[in-house]
């Protein structure tokens, strides 16, 4: 049994914990509700430009003088996956389903007997995937330097990306990020950023649609710009998920702690009276002898 | 008489309206489009896009930079990757 000392200690480091956590949990409810919004206010674009993506490579689509980004390197050998984690801890389980998510792609690509390397955002999925992986890791991209990564870091993303690419790095990329569905949900997802798939939406109308300057100048531009968007998009989603499941996390964790303290407490109080009782049995026995 | 315009950037949807007319810098020169435009789609050069609130007013301008119009039976749709207000 511990002494009454070591029991008021405990409760007291406990109850410092449980104050950490409370706070960190309430940083990332103000958090989310930022991330939410910006999220929610970049879909839009990403819509639009997949509209716009849609109705144009549906005319390409197929043609050998389609753009690069589009028709690929021609093989599907080498394999890049990119995989977006947080900087930062105290969110749960999320990065290591990440890191899950990853390393099954990673394994089943292998299996099919492609090579597979990595190429990193965030701090936190490097150890986990340098354990398994220690030589496929092509690049890191370090976001932890910004406070919120924006559409600059996406952009840098894409086109160190895009520079690997044209320069016969890999044939196909794969992006890994967690898709924020609610505070208590994120589920890892993966998605080909390149070669661009090609949209899954009938090409429209069929109207004719003129191009200035012309259809594949056009594609030309926006391709680099549809990954651009992606990545901003699993940035967006990231920073969202991240807040989300740190959130939960500390909220678990605060919970957790006041069972804790509410036990110890208890077990204090008991030792207390036991200690009294004893006191005073001895007290008593002392006059009863005389 | 209207003209569904949407400017959006990957930040936010700058503007949803309906207008008279829009002048657009387009990659090999300025256009307008009214309501019933041809589908056509342009990339544009950095420089203001002129909203026209109704036919004789005075335009609005704001500053885009990279990204491309699109005119289809819905509308004109311009994304911008930066939009200076």
């Amino acid at each position: 049994m511990a002494s009454l000392k070591e029991l008021k200690g405990r409760i007291n480091s406990v109850k410092s914990t449980q104050k950490i956590t409370k706070a960190k949990q309430m940083v990332a409810a103000a958090k989310l509700r930022k991330a939410q919004s910006a999220a929610e206010a970049a879909r839009p674009y990403a819509l639009r430009l997949g509209k716009v993506m849609g109705s144009l490579a549906g005319k390409v689509a197929g043609q050998d003088n389609a753009p690069k980004l589009m028709r690929g390197t021609g093989s599907d050998q080498r394999h890049l996956l990119v995989v977006v984690n947080t900087d930062k801890g105290l969110c749960g389980g999320l990065n290591s389903n990440l890191v899950k998510e990853a390393k099954l792609q990673a394994r089943a690509l292998a299996a099919a007997g492609k090579d597979v390397s990595f190429y990193l955002v965030g701090k936190k999925g490097r150890a986990p995937i340098k354990r398994d992986f220690p030589s496929q890791i092509a690049e890191n991209f370090d976001t932890s330097t910004v406070r919120t990564p924006g559409f600059v870091e996406a952009e840098a993303i894409a086109s160190q990306l895009i520079a690997m690419f044209e320069a016969g790095k890999f044939d196909v990329a794969h992006l890994v990020y967690p898709t924020f569905k609610s505070a208590l949900a994120q589920d890892p997802t993966t998605v080909q950023l390149i070669p661009v798939p090609a949209p899954t939406t009938a090409a429209d109308t069929g109207a004719v649609v003129e191009y200035e300057p012309g259809e594949e100048e056009i594609l030309d531009e926006l391709l680099p710009r549809y990954v651009k968007t992606q990545l901003f998009g699993a940035l967006l989603e990231r920073e969202a998920s991240e807040q989300g499941a740190s959130m939960n996390a500390m909220d678990n964790a605060t919970r957790n702690a006041g069972e804790l303290i509410q036990k110890l407490t208890i077990q204090y109080n008991r030792s207390r009276q036991a200690a009294i009782t004893t006191e005073l049995i001895e007290i008593i026995a002392g006059a009863e002898a005389l | 008489m209207a003209l569904h315009f949407e400017l959006v950037t990957p930040a936010r949807l700058v503007r949803s309206d309906d207008v008279h007319m829009v002048v657009v810098p387009g990659s090999e020169g300025e256009f307008g489009v009214l309501e019933g435009h041809a589908p056509f789609m342009s990339t544009i050069r950095d420089g203001a896009i002129k909203i026209y609130k109704t036919e004789n007013g005075q335009p609005e301008e704001i500053q885009v930079q990279g990204g491309f119009a699109e005119v289809s039976a819905a509308g004109l749709t311009v994304l911008a990757e930066h939009v200076a207000e």
